[in-house]
């Protein structure tokens, strides 16, 4: 029952090319193809499925089978703008089909009311570019509960009193509880709180096609074997292709979106695996690229009509990188808790979503998840208390108590959107294609050290309600590696401040979109891809909208 | 103890249950091509003859990942095969590693007849004495950790820090990836090899009763 895929040939004026194939991208392609449109998308990397996927850590983390390899891709990072960067691996994302949601954690978190709203509620901050959203809650939701049902979200409407409004249910039961989601929700109901079931965006029940989750425990960091993970390659890659409207092209390395001299995109050049370079044309072009190669691709696409990259008028292509706010705390149990069975996380408390500014002196929120993502050899180098010598009897010892008793509390914030934390192009460093390496500037706002510093102390007080016989936290450090790339190319009504329109359409090419992390205006509390996908579903139909009255080749009309 | 290969067929055999029967029917080509990648992966599983390392280099080498993760009543880095994982990384993702561990192995002979005279390897000084020795090697090293989610990688870390790392792979890593022999090292940390579960996982939830809102009740046990 193999249907044919449908190819294109690059001289093949197509209605849609969509670059990169990942949480975003995938959903466009799905949308636009469904509504009848011809699709190529272009993704970098290789076309892997279920077969190719492994539990070898080895192959994974250091071979980067799944993403992007830093030999070959070198990014560079500095603090600050009057430093020169240095070379230093610090942004991974995914790059195969599916991109970053093949090996996610899958946490699933829909943003709240306030995420969209927040500026107006809490005020300016000083040093920051925090604004509120063109956009509401409210304009998202049905989006959200697409995504829900479509891709397939498992988790219980209604258990968190700090939900949103949401029109359905979820479309099945939350995956089992782990030993982590026992204990956290006994500590932290001890304290007041209120933990519920992860909301996770993997299978607790098989779909045509896919298998219900088999607890195997390689999944953060792995692509599921089995299809329960719903990542876009799973679902809406598939989907697409059914259309027998889409072409899903691998190993294809846009570098650069062609204009022509009425200042439109005509369509994506690209390296394919031999390094022979073509031309895919397009009435318009869709990036979803990511957070940092969608900038990045804007900058190096600059020209003699758009010196400064494309899209780039506002000049804020590539500024108000937010990473989220991360802290982790960790725990040993009496008794084995065996967390290695099973997806990352099975509870999580919002308690913390909307934290009083005023009372603490910090701006934020956030949420804690009770998981365990250490793999065994990620477990062995880096899960042992502090004091445990690192070789040796006690080592061993160590290693044979902790592995089974151990879990990790997660907490995820807010990061404030700074100007001067951007990503650019390296004026030195070259990739092995020869082009610019993608350049981070990144210092995190004393605001939000100040928040991860509070939070991860009630990490900490959570497992010594739940009965930690040992407990402690890597120290809150500065971020210099981020996997969340978001608020680069920010939405906004005004050109001046922001790169696309509620529309995603740029303010400066009328044919020319994007979106991805780069959308977002504030960062949520540590779970975007949801939020990603939801802005994708909703993109879908804003372009099929323009596209059906014929609006794609108009000039850009900034009245909403 | 379970081979990758039988893991592997303990895995397709439960998904039947697991997925039930459609599902399986739906995947059946992509199953086999599994099936036969995982005995590809079982055949390359480490060959008699060292590849990479000299038979000297392999016994130092040996003895080294064997004081980091010694045998005792449960295997160590020996029965796992660490070794035979540590030649093969140097022909594939630790290529670069080559002349750390040329160098490393150098130096670690000075300072094995510097420290102790008349010893004249790591391999024939006493279990002490190389305690000794692999503590001024790690103090020697303490730098070398890295960040996010790689796991580590041999350019620019110390021959400690290397091969630490690549010991703690070679004994931990899924068989898949060559090394853990016959699952030595999931033993020792007691991770049940099986490709499935079914909950309850551990101690703690098993007679979780299934979640419900708090209540006054609830929020006071």
């Amino acid at each position: 029952m193999t249907q044919a895929k449908t190819t294109y040939k690059p001289s093949d004026e197509v209605d849609f090319v969509i670059i990169g194939s990942g949480a975003a991208g995938g959903v466009l392609a799905k949308e636009l193809s469904t509504n009848g449109f011809r699709v190529v998308v272009l993704e970098q990397g290789p076309y892997l499925t279920e077969v190719d996927f492994t539990h070898d850590e080895i192959e994974v983390f250091n071979n980067h089978r799944l993403t992007n390899d830093p030999k070959r891709q070198p990014v560079t990072f500095r603090k600050s703008e009057s430093e020169k960067a240095v070379l230093q691996p610090s942004v991974m994302y995914g790059r195969c089909v599916g991109g970053s949601s093949v090996h996610f954690t899958a946490n699933f978190w829909r943003f709240h009311e306030i995420d969209f709203i927040e500026r107006s509620k809490v005020g300016g901050i000083p040093g920051t570019g925090f604004a509120d959203w063109p956009i509401m809650y409210a304009d998202l939701e049905p989006y959200y509960t697409k995504v829900e049902w479509e891709i397939g979200v498992s988790g219980r409407a209604g258990a968190s009193p700090f939900d949103p409004p949401r029109s359905k249910p979820y479309p099945m039961p939350p995956l089992p509880v782990k030993g982590s989601g026992v204990v956290f929700e006994r500590g932290a109901r001890k304290l007041g709180y209120h933990p519920f079931p992860a909301p996770m965006a993997i299978l607790s029940q098989p779909r045509p096609g896919r298998s219900a989750c088999v607890n195997c425990g390689f999944c953060l960091g792995f692509g599921c074997e089995v299809g329960a993970k719903s990542s876009s390659l799973a679902t809406v890659i598939r989907m697409a292709e059914h259309t027998g409207r889409c072409e899903i092209r691998p190993n294809c390395y846009v570098h650069k979106i062609a204009t022509d001299k009425n200042g439109r995109a005509t369509g994506a050049v690209y390296f394919d695996a031999q390094r022979n370079t073509h031309l895919q044309k397009a009435k318009a072009v869709v990036v979803c690229a990511n957070g940092a190669e969608t900038p990045r691709l804007l900058l190096l696409s600059a020209n003699n009509a758009f010196p400064n990259g494309l899209a780039n008028s506002s000049g804020l292509v590539g500024k108000y990188l937010m990473p989220n706010s991360g802290a982790i705390a960790l725990g040993v149990f009496d008794e084995p808790l065996n967390d290695y069975k099973g997806p990352a996380v099975s509870r999580v408390f919002h308690d913390f979503y909307e934290l009083d500014a005023k009372k603490l002196g910090f701006y934020g929120g956030g949420g804690l998840d009770a998981r365990f993502d250490l793999t065994p050899v990620a477990f062995a180098m880096r899960a042992l208390p502090p004091d445990t010598p690192r070789w040796g009897k006690e080592f061993k010892k160590a290693l044979q108590q902790n592995f089974t008793r151990t879990m990790e509390i997660f907490c995820h914030a807010t990061s404030l959107p700074v100007a001067s934390n951007n990503f650019s192009l390296d004026p030195d460093v070259k990739d092995a294609w020869g082009l610019p390496a993608l350049r981070m500037t990144y210092q995190d706002h004393p605001n939000d050290m100040k928040m991860m510093a509070w939070m991860v102390e009630r990490a900490m007080e959570v497992l010594d309600a739940a009965g930690a016989r040992t407990k402690w936290h890597p120290p809150i450090s500065e971020t210099s590696f981020a996997v969340h790339l978001l608020g680069t190319c920010r939405m906004g009504n005004d050109p001046k401040t922001s790169v696309i329109n509620p529309d995603h359409r740029t303010h400066d090419i009328p044919n020319l979109f994007l979106c991805d992390g780069s959308s977002l205006v504030t960062s949520g509390r540590g779970q975007p891809t949801m939020t990603i996908q939801a802005l994708a579903y909703r993109a879908a139909d804003r372009i099929t909208a323009l596209a059906k009255r014929g609006d794609l080749a108009s000039p850009v009309s900034h009245a909403t | 103890m379970k081979t990758v290969n039988s893991a592997r067929r303990d895995f397709l055999l439960q998904m039947g249950g697991v997925a039930g029967a459609a599902w399986v029917t739906a995947q059946w080509p992509g199953i086999l091509a599994a099936a036969q990648h995982a005995h590809a992966a079982a055949k390359a599983n480490p060959p008699p003859a060292f590849e990479v390392l000299t038979p000297e280099e392999a016994r130092e080498i040996e003895a080294l990942s064997s004081t980091i993760i010694p045998s005792d009543e449960l295997p160590g880095a020996r029965e796992a095969g660490v070794v035979y994982f540590i030649d093969r990384a140097l022909k594939s993702f630790a290529a670069d590693a080559r002349p750390a561990y040329e160098k490393g192995l150098a130096d670690l002979r000075k300072m094995t007849s510097e420290m102790f005279p008349g010893v004249e390897r790591f391999s024939a000084a006493t279990p002490g004495q190389q305690e000794k020795l692999l503590a001024k090697l790690d103090e020697d090293s303490r730098s070398g950790r890295s960040t996010g989610l790689e796991i580590g990688g041999p350019s620019g870390m110390s021959f400690f820090a290397t091969l630490w790392f690549h010991t703690l792979a070679g004994f931990l890593v899924d068989p898949e990836g060559g090394g853990n022999r016959d699952y030595a090292g999931w033993k020792v940390i007691g991770r049940d090899p099986a490709h499935t579960f079914s909950p309850p996982f551990g101690f703690y939830d098993k007679d979780y009763p299934g979640w419900q809102a708090a209540s006054p009740e609830t929020e006071s046990k």
